[in-house]
């Protein structure tokens, strides 16, 4: 239908899904992807042009400056199609009219962008959600897509207009660099508490997707990039609201797991009812979580700018002395401001701020950092926190696959060379996520849909080793009085789902094990994978990172009504105390795991199969680490 | 619990220093080192002498300044590092949070504020009697109170300026190097005094209850905090924190010029401050911070309302 060159923003194509857009002279197509249901279209005085939908009949807007129209999404990917035809015959040939387009959301107009409707062009513009800020006053541009179309093949062609610089911009409280789950979980949170809702929270990420949501459509393919949320999690993102918006799209609950190695000599088999609860789990695509997020965000009365940017360089004024004291901090940063006389004199109280320099030219002030950017954070880098971790040898390969039937149960298979974990995503999708070395993952991304098909059944079923049985000490040892019954005891082993057709795309990723030394120092903070990176074995990574946004949350929170200065370094390192708590006995485990599971070596496969036994049939065992696992039971208790 | 009174009455009734009736309010070791301190100190507080500063010096003979002369230069000596949260004032920052909490409760309580809002304080004025380096001005003004400091000591009330413009909320504090009776006799009122650590370094507590007494509006609020004077106290504040932990500057604190709660009570009384509500704090060497408890055997606080007059 369309192709799409190698410098094709992702994010455009995610959108259109295939639109071919016919040339016109006559008419220009705008087509809006948008959450509001009322359109206003605003054209430069002077001109005249009528606007009209799909739907509705053409209205001629002579001699109006504005035109309101209504306009309702199609069915499929929710743009609407507003076309505008010249009523008044015009001498020249070519015009152009400057368009301002505004939507109005319940009682609020916000400004979507401009346009200029030029008569030379064919073909129709897709402007992408990008919002700078709601003021309608301010002439910001946005970056605009324009379509054209040749023959039945669409090129596109993104133009970006120069930003104006905003000087002395309103400083902000807390600035999140990075807009991903965890980031957009923070600010999240923090518009729900009541302590700290009146902060004025700036997102800087440059990936458009942000300026505007609306709910991703059920009929689509399950994207490859999922995440397990454990119930801890489902409740925290219950109370900021991002769980509703979550019901509606795709996700799959699970409440079972079975756990098996190749060696064939053990199980374990958890069911949600050994602790008396009625899910494990459940899985939900990255995007669709990040979207619900977004969407909580908005509906909330809350200060927030989302800056569609990337994080250059970051610049703190030493403070004297008498403040908190961080070694290690001034290698990286520039300290420069408060010595340098040339410079004109900074306002005292943008003195004790961080300046952030953005990639577009602009700079803005903020009290604390969080640094949410992932792995490889640029923020921990320009803070200059050391970290700790290695790397495994190891790729990890995901993508969707469909099997026959449901399937509502978690599989884990430790193969030789590493863990292949098929979760379900709803329908009859599931999710793969092999663990492999890094030539392996390649050949396993390469080669072709049937083979890989056959590999898959392969790993999960008969390779490697047959299926586990239970003998009878297992029986026994089950059988005995551990109090409150265990149903999944009485559960026989079970062959997992044969996969029938990969649906999505494979993608690999290098694993390894990350932590930061340090969350925190003076005004910056880590959350996310930015201060820690685990091995996907058990599912952890973002629920880690989510217990990091809501035990930040609290702490401001409680900063703010004692009174104290939330970027205050002692407030910050309470949250580091908490969470290091939290996070190390996980990493330490996983990591554990994994390299219990990296060798073949007779006793240890003997002592391994042990262990699962034990897991398996020892109940008070098996629900210590349920819970431990859903994120109900917090280990070590110190208070 | 009359026993306690009794005693108390003692303790407040004779003048300071001079009492030497009961040998369990002595400190153990009469040989100790600082014994001799002590017995030095109370011949000082016979005849006071005038404090130093310029703000004193006006003082006839027969005035009795609240300031102590040595005392005021214990903290001259280590005002820089008033906000090195590390520093010689690590236990007060430790300790701040807690205090700030009961203040907010209690004042939120008294003038009917809602204590879930961010800025309770929003038109109330607050002095801070001794406060430092701003360590307890700051977050009462970042909840919305117009608050004034004033300290003895002029490198203090520099540091607490100099801090305190760094962020826009606190930036609206004023700080004056002066005592609370100056402050008296220019006639100013708040709806809250404050004064907190700060009895156990005064030469007359009396007095110094007095003066604050009549900063307070009627029906304000008048909230002091110190350390008790008990065996529990010598061990811990002394002892411990003096010289095992190294947390304060060894002779911070002389434990004669500790009050007890009925003590403190007591002089509240007399200066026209009824005293609803007291509380202890409690160090959880564990998790090494501070709660809020019923257990008032080594620090305490209170919370008076100036009666009507």
């Amino acid at each position: 239908m369309f192709s799409s060159g190698p410098w094709l923003p992702d994010y455009i194509v995610d959108r259109l899904g295939g639109v071919l857009l016919p040339p016109s002279a006559v008419y220009s197509w705008l087509f809006l992807k948008i959450a509001a249901n009322k359109l206003l279209v605003h054209v430069t005085p002077g001109h005249n042009i009528g606007l009209h939908t799909a739907t509705s009949t053409p209205t001629s807007a002579s001699r109006c400056t504005t035109s309101s129209i209504e306009v309702s999404p199609t069915k499929m990917w929710n743009l609407s199609r507003i076309s505008f035809n010249n009523v008044q015959k015009s001498t020249r040939h070519s015009y152009a009219i400057p368009l301002t387009i505004f939507s109005l959301q319940n009682d609020s107009c916000f400004m979507r962008g401009f346009y200029t409707l030029n008569s030379q062009e064919s073909g129709g513009l897709i402007l992408p959600e990008l919002l700078r800020n709601k003021s309608l006053l301010s002439p910001d541009c946005a970056t605009a897509a324009k379509v054209m179309g040749h023959d039945s093949r669409v090129h596109f062609k993104v133009c970006e207009k120069n930003y104006s610089v905003t000087a002395n911009s309103e400083p902000f409280d807390v600035a999140i660099i990075g807009g991903g789950m965890v980031g957009l979980a923070l600010a999240s949170a923090l518009s729900s508490t009541p302590f700290t809702k009146h902060l004025n929270v700036a997102i800087v990420d440059p990936n458009p997707a942000l300026g505007g949501s609306s709910y991703y459509i059920k009929n689509e393919i399950p994207g490859s990039r999922v995440s397990t949320v454990t119930p801890a999690t489902i409740s925290f993102l219950r109370d900021i609201g991002a769980w509703e918006h979550v019901k509606h799209q795709r996700h799959a609950f699970f409440d079972q797991m079975q756990v098996w190695d190749y060696t064939g000599l053990g199980y374990t088999r958890y069911c949600s009812r050994d602790v008396g609860k009625e899910y494990l789990g459940c899985v939900v695509e990255n995007k669709v979580l990040c979207n619900s997020l977004l969407l909580s965000l908005q509906e909330k009365d809350f200060k927030k700018t989302i800056i569609p940017a990337k994080l250059t360089s970051m610049t703190v004024s030493s403070r004297s002395s008498s403040s908190g004291v961080s070694s290690g901090q001034s290698n990286t940063l520039d300290k420069s401001r408060t010595n340098n006389s040339e410079e004109t004199a900074e306002p005292m109280h943008l003195q004790s701020l961080v300046r952030l320099e953005l990639s577009d030219g602009q700079h803005i002030y903020s009290k604390l950092v969080v640094g949410a950017d992932g792995a490889k954070s640029r923020v921990r880098e320009m803070a200059g926190i050391k970290t700790t971790g290695w790397d495994y040898s190891q790729s990890g390969l995901i993508c969707t696959v469909e099997h026959t039937g449901e399937n509502h149960c978690a599989w884990q298979r430790f193969l030789p060379s590493g863990p292949i974990a098929l979760l379900p995503i709803g329908d009859n999708f599931s999710n793969i996520v092999w663990t492999m070395s890094s030539n392996e993952a390649n050949r396993h991304k390469l080669m072709s849909e049937d083979d890989f098909v056959k590999a898959v059944n392969y790993a999960l079923d008969c390779g490697y080793g047959p299926h586990p049985q239970s003998n009878f000490l297992d029986n026994y040892i089950g059988r005995l009085p551990w109090g409150s019954g265990t149903t999944s005891i009485k559960e026989s082993f079970q062959a997992p789902p044969k996969v029938i057709d990969v649906v999505s795309e494979r993608m690999a990723f290098p694993l390894s094990l990350m932590h930061a030394l340090e969350y925190s120092s003076s005004q910056f903070v880590l959350i996310g994978d930015a201060a820690h990176a685990v091995h996907p074995l058990a599912g952890q990574g973002v629920n880690l990172g989510f217990g990091d946004a809501s035990t930040l949350t609290k702490v401001i929170s409680e900063g703010i009504s004692m009174g104290t200065d939330f970027a205050d370094l002692a407030l910050l390192k309470r949250y580091e105390k908490e969470r290091k708590a939290a996070n190390i006995p996980w990493m330490a485990i996983l990591d554990g795991f994994q390299k219990a599971y990296s060798i073949d070596f007779g006793p240890i496969n003997l002592l391994r199969a042990a262990a699962l036994h034990g897991a398996q049939y020892i109940a008070p065992l098996k629900r210590n680490i349920v819970s431990y696992a859903m994120g109900e039971w917090n280990w070590p208790r110190f208070t | 619990m009359t026993w306690w009174i009794h005693r108390g009455l003692r303790r407040a009734l004779v003048p300071r220093g001079l009492n030497s009736s009961s040998p369990l309010l002595r400190p153990p070791a009469a040989s100790s080192p600082y014994f001799s301190s002590l017995q030095s100190r109370s011949q000082e507080n016979a005849a006071p002498e005038s404090g130093i500063g310029g703000s004193t010096s006006s003082k006839t003979a027969s005035f009795r300044s609240s300031l102590n002369p040595t005392e005021v230069a214990k903290f001259a000596a280590i005002a820089e590092t008033w906000w090195d949260s590390q520093g010689p004032f690590k236990p007060l920052h430790l300790m701040n949070p807690t205090r700030v909490s009961f203040i907010r409760s209690t004042l939120c309580r008294h003038f009917r504020k809602d204590p879930f809002s961010v800025r309770p304080f929003e038109g109330l004025k607050i002095i801070d009697v001794g406060c430092g380096g701003g360590i307890l001005s700051e977050p009462l003004a970042r909840m919305g109170a117009t608050v004034t400091g004033i300290d003895a000591v002029e490198k203090n009330i520099k540091i607490a300026d100099i801090h305190a413009a760094l962020d826009p909320l606190t930036s609206s504090i004023e700080y004056h190097c002066t005592t609370a009776e100056e402050v008296v006799k220019e006639n100013k009122k708040f709806d809250a005094v404050i004064s907190l650590e700060v009895i156990e370094h005064v030469a007359d507590p009396a007095d110094f209850c007095k003066s604050l007494a009549a900063l307070t509006v009627p029906k304000g609020a008048t909230i002091i905090s110190t350390i008790n004077r008990s065996m529990r106290s010598y061990a811990t504040a002394i002892i411990a924190a003096e010289y095992l932990l190294n947390w304060l500057p060894k002779g911070t604190h002389q434990w004669s010029r500790f009050l007890t709660p009925e003590e403190l009570v007591l002089i509240l009384e007399r200066a026209g401050v009824s005293v609803q509500e007291m509380a202890g704090f409690v160090y959880n060497p564990l998790t090494g911070d501070w709660t809020l408890s019923d257990d008032t055997s080594v620090n305490f606080i209170a919370f008076g309302t100036k009666r009507n007059e």
